[in-house]
């Protein structure tokens, strides 16, 4: 395949993937993955390298946006950080040892259980119990405004909602996704913390933790500039399309169809993976 | 009023947080964009083969490589300088939060900040990749 039509190719796809993820809150990385190794049959190291790279360009532009609004609480994500750096780094060296297929398995594995994630019905577990002592000492307590009101909210569980972070970080530099639905787990389920928070929290997070394992995985060579080039002006242009229609379009249906097409993509993952073995 | 200063400073660093982040983020991807342009004209007869990794082939795998690419103005080295300063586009984020955190006299996440940023110079010891 010549340059050209690859580039055109990936761009398109890319767009796509970036739109998609956002509409449905899973990420253009899970989707671009699959899309590079399966249909155009790169080899998913580079995969990888470029989807982080398209990890950093949307996290970091959507963060913009929800820190001026001054719903992320900027301690929560400084201090989860520690845990999410560390786990990055660790998976992206683990990534350089570990054969593609196993990679391919695992990302088939994580990849059903966002695509479960995204289904479930969110509970909110947010609580003013202003007990915890980690919270209090790292001074994690905060509020956010909502339509003109403040809401308080308490954190709890700190030390359990990092070790998940840092599985969550691992995950993220093993497979070169923003891992979201995990961070969300950790400080919705875990630390319960209210959505809007979580989410734009997790966001904001995202983009040092990708830097970290990005890193990693530009002095390895896994970042093509030939790959990484279409893939994060493809993946970041659907991702600001998608958030502006986000606001009108009801995501519902969207989110089952998709699940549906993520679950297919996930299931060839694993197979090409096991037949690989 | 100790706590109406800190919440002003407070909405002042988020708005300087978020500027930094979008103006990271669209001058990298516009330097990606301008080299990906130039490498389009110049190889877009090239067959391309990413079937298999060869870490061996990678040009530009370090922030040396990258800076010697970019005097030669090739293409694919610019799309990578653009790319690496989309990846410290991040850490330029946690570099302001702590000075952000020192003029609070907020030493405990300076501190915090300091260990990330100690976390992510790690990582530039490109050793760990081989």
């Amino acid at each position: 395949m010549s340059v050209l039509l690859f580039t055109i190719i990936v761009l398109f796809g890319a767009f796509l993937a970036g739109l998609l993820g956002s509409l449905t809150g899973l990420g253009g990385g899970v989707i671009i993955i699959p899309l590079l190794t399966l249909a155009l049959g790169v080899d998913i190291h580079y995969a990888i390298g470029a989807s982080i790279v398209s990890v950093i360009a949307t996290s970091s532009g959507s963060a913009a946006a929800y820190v001026k609004e001054g719903i992320t609480n900027i301690r929560i994500g400084m201090f989860l950080e520690i845990a999410t750096t560390v786990g990055a780094i660790c998976g992206a060296i683990v990534a350089v040892y570990l054969n593609a297929n196993y990679i391919a398995i695992i990302f088939g594995c994580i990849l059903i259980f966002s695509a479960i994630m995204t289904l479930k019905k969110k509970v909110d577990h947010t609580t003013l119990d202003h007990t915890d002592k980690w919270a209090k000492f790292f001074r994690l307590n905060g509020s956010y405004p909502d339509k003109g009101v403040d809401h308080q909210y308490a954190v709890k569980h700190v030390p359990a909602g990092f070790l998940m972070m840092l599985f969550a970080g691992t995950l993220s530099g093993l497979l070169g996704i923003g891992s979201g639905a995990l961070k969300v787990i950790a400080m919705d389920n875990i630390m319960r913390l209210p959505f809007k928070v979580s989410t734009t929290t997790s966001n904001f997070m995202m983009g040092v933790t990708a830097a970290a394992s990005a890193i990693v995985y530009l002095h390895r060579g896994q970042i093509d500039p030939g790959i990484a080039m279409p893939v994060c002006i493809g993946v970041l242009t659907g991702a600001t399309v998608g958030s502006k229609v986000l606001l009108k379009a009801k995501t519902d249906k969207l989110k089952i169809v998709f699940a549906i097409v993520v679950t297919f993509l996930a299931i060839q993952m694993i197979y090409k993976g096991i037949s690989g073995l | 009023m100790s706590a109406v200063n800190k919440n002003i400073n407070d909405k002042d660093i988020q708005v300087i947080l978020g500027t930094l982040l979008r103006a990271g983020v669209i001058i990298s991807m516009t330097i990606v964009l301008i080299g990906g342009i130039i490498f389009l004209i110049h190889n877009k007869g090239v067959i391309t083969d990413y079937k298999v990794f060869k870490p061996e082939l990678a040009k530009f795998s370090s922030i040396a490589a990258i800076f010697k690419g970019l005097l030669t103005f090739h293409g694919d080295a610019i799309v990578q300088f653009g790319i690496l300063m989309l990846i410290f586009t991040p850490v330029a984020r946690i570099i302001f939060a702590i000075f952000s955190f020192l003029i609070e006299r907020d030493y405990l996440y300076v501190l915090i900040g300091l260990i990330i940023l100690a976390i992510i110079t790690i990582s530039l010891n490109g050793g760990l990749a081989h």
